[in-house]
């Protein structure tokens, strides 16, 4: 039955070239769209290098900090992560950051910006950068404050050119720092361990940052296994009742550690971080997938229902011959999603050749999209949802068809 | 040459037992918003098993409504349709579709063969709806094609045919479910008077091999090859 519903479909769409292009054209365009996005997501959430080991880590992102009359939102303090969260139960490892802050530098006259990051030599640990140059700093240089830093391959690039930059000097930001290893570049959307250089927390010049409860930092968390998640949020719940604030401005500290798919949520959904809103956040995901569906599934809908006017005859046909009505819709919902299937083909290679333009381009820095196995999963998913979603409506217009009417070309 | 059938143009009742198909008080009206047309008045006719029956009258008359009656294609305004002493028209649509698929066989004055599929897989239409295996689709469809005489254009499609190979075809398709009843409405309409009598011929030897058949007709000289001929006019039985 489904072979011969397969062939028929290749043959109808082998036969007429017109409707089929324009069919494939949108649908190809769509799930082009769709799988791209589909592929930045995918990297967003996926273990790649240096966060190999993401799937065990928490982030401490965001902190909010509520008084009387105020409210703070954003990054937590380097104060509230050293004093409140070290030593939590189930945790491995954990790591300090701050979020990357442009500097400046200048090589022979040209001014360079970098995305300077602060972090404590447990960073190298928490994750997993490739060097290709020397090795990361250690717990000396953050204890004693030593002047060092890591820099990307780019920043390399841009203020040594081809030579080696292990053992020399950087100026950035009004400070020197002596580079002591070249690591390979990570894309920007890394977002815990994107950036140009990274330094000493130690070597952070700015006023008082040990002391702050709200600031620009991130704690990682590398737990165990995700089986202590529970437990570790448990204990951070408690020991933000215990946190002392400084003057009356604020009296509550709010937050959660959350994995980076919490985080994706509560960016997506604008929600609390207690209550990260996965289900609006994908709501909303799925929204804006089956608004970008919408125009060309309205014109998938209108080709096809026009192609009831070519078929009614074999409409009539197939009914007179014992398909119900039931069976009809079966038949051409397969035959939409067959369309779709090898639309989804075509957006798939203009998915791979987008996305290798766009880590190319440097449009998006150091990205590095591409289809994975997960991905072309979600196409297929992708095309026979919207096979169906475009195929229901003028099937079951087709099916409900009188036999009589349909046999002689009468389409009402 | 045809063999000359028994018609002797007169109405007999058969037995009960005998009957086949049974139109009882049947009545066909559409309407529209101002007229109201009788297409059918108040049809009672009984169809014998294994007989070859005509049905005649002018253009409008309502022969193929009827037929498409009988094909359980189309319900009645009035009337009630039984086949082999059942009453079959307040089936569900996938009821129907099984009655139609199991013992009703169909043949059109324009064929009505699917363009995009070759003749093969037009004839084994049916038994996919049947849910028969492949291969025994395959053999069963070859047969039918073999019956009606081409067995040698089973990969062609139906644009490479003739009309009267394609109407050769759709009787193919029409008995390879070894339907109990086929309906052919005008099957030589379109077929010019030669290749008319070979479908005639053909239609014949399934009559003689017991297949009951009903025929609209406008060739009276078709129509005197069968057991017996029924006249309607303006929606009435006549004769």
């Amino acid at each position: 039955m489904w072979v011969h519903y397969t062939k028929l479909a290749l043959k109808v769409l082998w036969r007429r070239k017109v409707f089929t292009s324009i069919s494939l054209f949108g649908i190809g365009f769509t799930l082009m769209g769709l799988l791209v996005m589909s592929a930045m997501i995918d990297h967003l959430l996926a273990p790649r290098s240096p966060e190999t080991r993401l799937a065990r880590i928490l982030h401490v992102s965001y902190v909010s900090l509520e008084g009387k009359d105020s409210r703070s939102n954003g990054g937590a303090g380097y104060g509230f992560l050293d004093r409140y969260v070290r030593g939590l139960p189930g945790v491995e490892r954990m790591a300090i950051v701050s979020e990357p802050q442009d500097v400046n530098g200048f090589v022979s006259g040209e001014k360079v910006i970098s995305k300077l990051r602060y972090a404590d030599d447990e960073f190298w640990n928490v994750l997993d950068f490739d060097f290709v140059e020397g090795a990361p700093y250690g717990a000396e240089d953050e204890k004693g404050a030593n002047q060092v830093a890591v820099i990307s391959e780019t920043t390399r690039r841009k203020y040594f050119g081809d030579a080696k930059a292990a053992g020399r000097t950087i100026e950035v930001g009004g400070a020197s720092y002596r580079v002591v290893g070249v690591v390979r570049d990570v894309p920007f959307y890394r977002t815990a361990a994107a950036g140009d250089i990274w330094a000493p927390v130690s070597t952070n010049r700015t006023p008082n940052f040990r002391e702050q409860l709200r600031g620009g930092f991130i704690g990682l968390l590398l737990a165990r296994s995700r089986s202590d998640f529970p437990t570790i949020r448990a204990e951070f719940a408690s020991r933000l009742q215990r946190v002392q604030f400084p003057d009356d401005n604020y009296n509550v500290i709010r937050g959660v550690p959350m994995t980076r798919f919490q985080e994706l949520v509560r960016q997506v959904a604008y929600s609390e971080p207690e209550k990260p809103a996965t289900a609006r956040a994908m709501a909303l995901l799925t929204g804006a997938a089956l608004l970008f569906m919408l125009l060309p599934t309205i014109n998938l809908v209108n080709i096809n229902v026009s192609r009831i006017f070519e078929r009614s005859s074999e409409i009539g046909v197939r009914k007179a011959f014992g398909a119900s009505s039931r069976r009809l819709v079966w038949q051409f919902v397969f035959e939409n999603v067959i369309l779709c299937l090898v639309g989804a083909a075509i957006g798939l290679v203009g998915a791979v050749f987008l996305l290798a333009w766009i880590n190319g381009s440097g449009l998006l820095p150091h990205a590095e999209f591409g289809i994975n196995g997960r991905v072309f999963a979600y196409g297929f998913v992708l095309a026979v949802f919207f096979g169906c979603l475009s195929g229901v409506y003028p099937a079951w217009r087709m099916a409900r068809l009188h036999p009589v009417a349909a046999l002689r070309g009468d389409t009402r | 040459m045809l063999s000359r059938g028994a018609n002797a143009g007169t109405m007999t009742t058969p037995k009960a037992a005998d009957v086949m198909l049974h139109l009882r008080g049947v009545s066909k009206v559409y309407h529209t918003d101002r007229i109201e047309t009788v297409a059918l008045h108040d049809i009672d006719l009984q169809v014998r098993d294994g007989e070859f029956l005509a049905v005649m009258g002018p253009s409008g008359c309502g022969k193929s409504t009827m037929l498409n009656i009988m094909g359980l294609l189309d319900a009645p305004t009035a009337g009630t349709v039984e086949l082999d002493g059942r009453p079959v028209l307040w089936h569900s649509d996938a009821a129907l579709a099984r009655v139609r698929n199991a013992e009703i066989g169909f043949i059109f004055q324009t064929f009505h063969l699917i363009s995009d599929l070759n003749v093969l897989d037009n004839v084994e239409l049916p038994l996919l709806y049947r849910q028969v295996p492949g291969s025994t689709r395959r053999a069963s469809a070859r047969e039918a094609l073999e019956r009606v005489g081409l067995g040698s254009r089973m990969h062609h499609f139906p644009s490479q045919l003739s009309g009267g190979q394609q109407q050769r075809v759709a009787i193919a398709r029409a008995i390879v479910g070894r339907p109990k009843l086929l309906l052919a409405d005008e099957p030589t309409g379109n077929l010019d008077s030669q290749m008319g009598d070979e479908i005639v011929q053909l239609l014949a030897e399934l009559h003689r091999d017991g297949t009951t058949i009903v025929m609209v007709t406008h060739d009276a000289r078709l129509a005197g090859r069968t057991d017996r001929t029924l006249r309607l006019f303006d929606g009435r039985q006549v004769a």
